[in-house]
């Protein structure tokens, strides 16, 4: 359970060429809330996230439950926030349990080594995203969804209060993409969760999240419901697409879902 | 949990390893009792056992003011670099990567060559060999040059920039090695003497003069081995996960650089050992530095105290040094073990 707070948050690349990739971004996210971030490629989406785990230079502040991420040691800042890369390195002679339980490293002492209750948490993780046939085999011998699965699963055994996503789900195959993102839904609903996550799925960001902030350029272009942000006029002029964006409301509950297609701007043949 | 007890396996099997090599290394050479009276009077020799095994005081002289002084360095020295290797292999995330990497042993060949050229006249009459300290000195300053420039440049995150730095730092340390023997033709065959490694002549003094750094090298290595798995996902990654990167690192290379900087002092550049004995471990036992690390300590020190056999028994006309038959030996075994491993993955 916590908040996160970013202020005029700024991440620039490069000495002299000057890249801004994220523009004076402004919001809170606050306990058990999900920001899905969209936008197109270079938008600025990862170097955000980055930013927020302190591995790239920025300016202005990052708060949570009013602490300042600046101030925090490694080990505090990894108690509190777990982060999946959309890249991440793996280690190919590991075993996706032994990788799966790195996420338990905030809570080790620095001379210790992981408990039985470490042990435990990884197996329920590992289960709950049904990965135990998967547990003793080494991560280059898995495939790639598998292994995404696998890296998911160390932010989670790490049971951070916020969670950040960049693509988490961009390997999966549609059964595993939905058995993921419920498992973050549910978590976020049972534990208040706080999760950010940068998604090029646009029916799925809007499916899941509770709000989407969208970029472009490095600043904010949208932000807000589903259904205001994703409008076929500013995905053309974001993403230079052609859509047509379906809100499909359900009669019983009055929820209404927002569906993206994309449109061929040729005649099919 | 099941992983404990196989690592506790293979922590039985790496002692027995070293011990079958103690004693191996205890009974062979020239002069001395018949071999197969060695390991019985070893036994004779520990408390509350006593039994007559035919080995005369004369003799075990011979086994014990000459042969075990060698067998324990050889074991410090062989155990030392493994486990350097495989902790600087793993804190930069490069197979290739031995402990003389960022110039312990340029750094101490050069301080070597400098001792025995400038210095010999003047130290020829010292009580002490002064050449071991001053190579120390020099292993110890060349990876803390290697260590500032890299930091300059890459900041202390960076692995790769230290990596360069030390090829850097290395190759001049070389040169002015190089420019030193020019000048001095008359010290090359010593300081290739030197260079080349030995463990012949070894005395109780040099064993203890290593012990400390090899003991307190050990043991900070060991106690940072979760951190040297969590290194494995990159530094980034291990960043958030809470690991303070530059630091750790630097606490794991000041320590591996330690160890290999005193024992290359006192046994010259032995090669090959630091390098392969950690990736002939991790073929066999799996990449976990739980394992890797006290394994690579053992099996390194089982190593050279093996390899130093043949060595002793061909002396004629001069001893052959050891860092030739580590290779005679390590290489073809190396490279039969990847076939092997590739043919059954
Ligand atoms: N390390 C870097 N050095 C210089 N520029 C960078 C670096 N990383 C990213 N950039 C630039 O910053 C901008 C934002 O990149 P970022 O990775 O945040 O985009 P993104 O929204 O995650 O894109 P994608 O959807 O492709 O993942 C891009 O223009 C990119 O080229
Ligand atoms: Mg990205």
């Amino acid at each position: 359970m916590s908040d996160l707070r970013l202020a005029d948050l700024t991440v620039t690349y490069g000495r002299r060429s000057r890249t801004v990739a994220v523009d004076a971004f402004t919001d809170a996210v606050h306990a058990g809330e999900w920001l899905g971030l969209i936008g197109p490629n270079g938008a600025g989406k990862s170097s955000l996230l980055r930013a927020i785990v302190g591995l790239v230079a920025h300016r202005g502040e990052i708060e949570i439950d009013g602490r300042r991420v600046r101030e925090m040691s490694d080990r505090e800042r990894a108690a509190l926030v777990a982060y999946v890369p959309q890249q991440p390195l793996i280690p190919d002679d590991m075993t996706a349990r032994e990788y799966a339980l790195l996420g338990r490293s905030p809570y080790i002492g620095y001379f210790g080594s992981e408990t039985r209750r470490d042990r435990a948490v990884v197996d329920e993780v590992l289960a709950r995203l049904t990965l135990e046939e998967f547990a003793d085999r080494l991560l280059g011998e898995l495939s790639g969804g598998e292994r995404q699965r696998v890296v998911l699963a160390r932010a989670l055994a790490q049971q951070a209060p916020i969670l950040l996503l960049d693509e988490p789900t961009s390997a999966l195959d549609i059964g595993h993409q939905q058995q993921a993102l419920e498992l973050v839904a549910e978590l976020r609903r049972h534990d208040e969760l706080t999760v950010v996550s940068a998604m090029h799925d646009l029916t799925l960001a809007a499916m899941y999240t509770g709000r989407l902030t969208m970029l472009d350029h490095g600043r904010v272009v949208a932000s807000g419901a589903a259904i205001d942000v994703l409008t076929a006029a500013r995905l053309r002029a974001v993403f230079d697409v052609s859509v047509t964006v379906d809100v499909d409301t359900d009669g019983a509950t009055g929820e209404s879902r927002v569906i993206v297609v994309p449109r061929r701007s040729l005649p099919a043949p | 949990m099941d992983t404990a007890r196989r690592d506790r396996i293979w922590l039985i099997a790496g002692g027995a390893f070293l011990l079958v090599a103690v004693v191996v290394g205890a009974s062979t050479g020239p002069a001395g009792p018949d071999w197969w009276r060695v390991p019985a009077e070893l036994v004779n020799r520990l408390p509350l056992i006593a039994f007559d095994t035919g080995v005369s005081e004369a003799e075990w002289k011979i086994v014990w003011q000459i042969r075990m002084p060698r067998v324990v360095l050889g074991g410090l020295v062989g155990g030392m670099l493994s486990i350097a290797g495989a902790s600087y292999q793993g804190v930069f995330r490069n197979p290739l990567v031995d402990p003389y990497l960022l110039g312990a042993a340029a750094g101490a060949g050069l301080g070597a060559t400098i001792a025995l050229t400038i210095g010999r006249g003047v130290t020829a009459s010292w009580p002490v060999d002064p050449v071991p300290t001053i190579a120390f000195v020099f292993a110890l300053a060349t990876v803390m040059v290697t260590y500032t420039v890299g930091a300059a440049f890459g900041g202390s995150r960076s692995g790769v920039t230290l990596v360069l730095a030390g090829v850097a730092v290395v190759s001049f340390a070389t040169a002015l090695q190089t420019f030193l023997l020019q000048r001095n033709l008359e010290v090359i065959r010593e300081v290739f003497q030197w260079i080349l490694g030995r463990l012949s002549g070894a005395t109780w003094s040099d064993v203890r003069l290593v012990v400390p750094y090899v003991v307190v090298s050990s043991i900070v290595l060991m106690l940072h081995r979760r951190h040297l798995d969590v290194f494995r996902v990159g530094d980034e990654e291990a960043a958030t996960l809470g690991v303070s990167v530059g630091r750790t690192r630097l606490v794991i290379v000041v320590a591996a650089t330690l160890g290999t900087a005193a024992v290359v002092s006192v046994s010259g550049l032995i090669g090959f050992v630091g390098l392969v004995v950690p990736h002939v471990v991790r073929l066999i036992a799996g990449a976990g530095h739980r394992r890797l690390l006290p394994l690579s300590l053992m099996g390194g020190a089982a190593f050279l105290i093996l390899a130093d056999v043949p060595g002793r028994m061909l002396t004629r006309p001069a001893e052959t040094p050891i860092g030739v038959v580590t290779a005679f030996i390590g290489a073809p075994f190396f490279i039969y073990l990847l076939r092997t491993r590739k043919v059954a993955s």
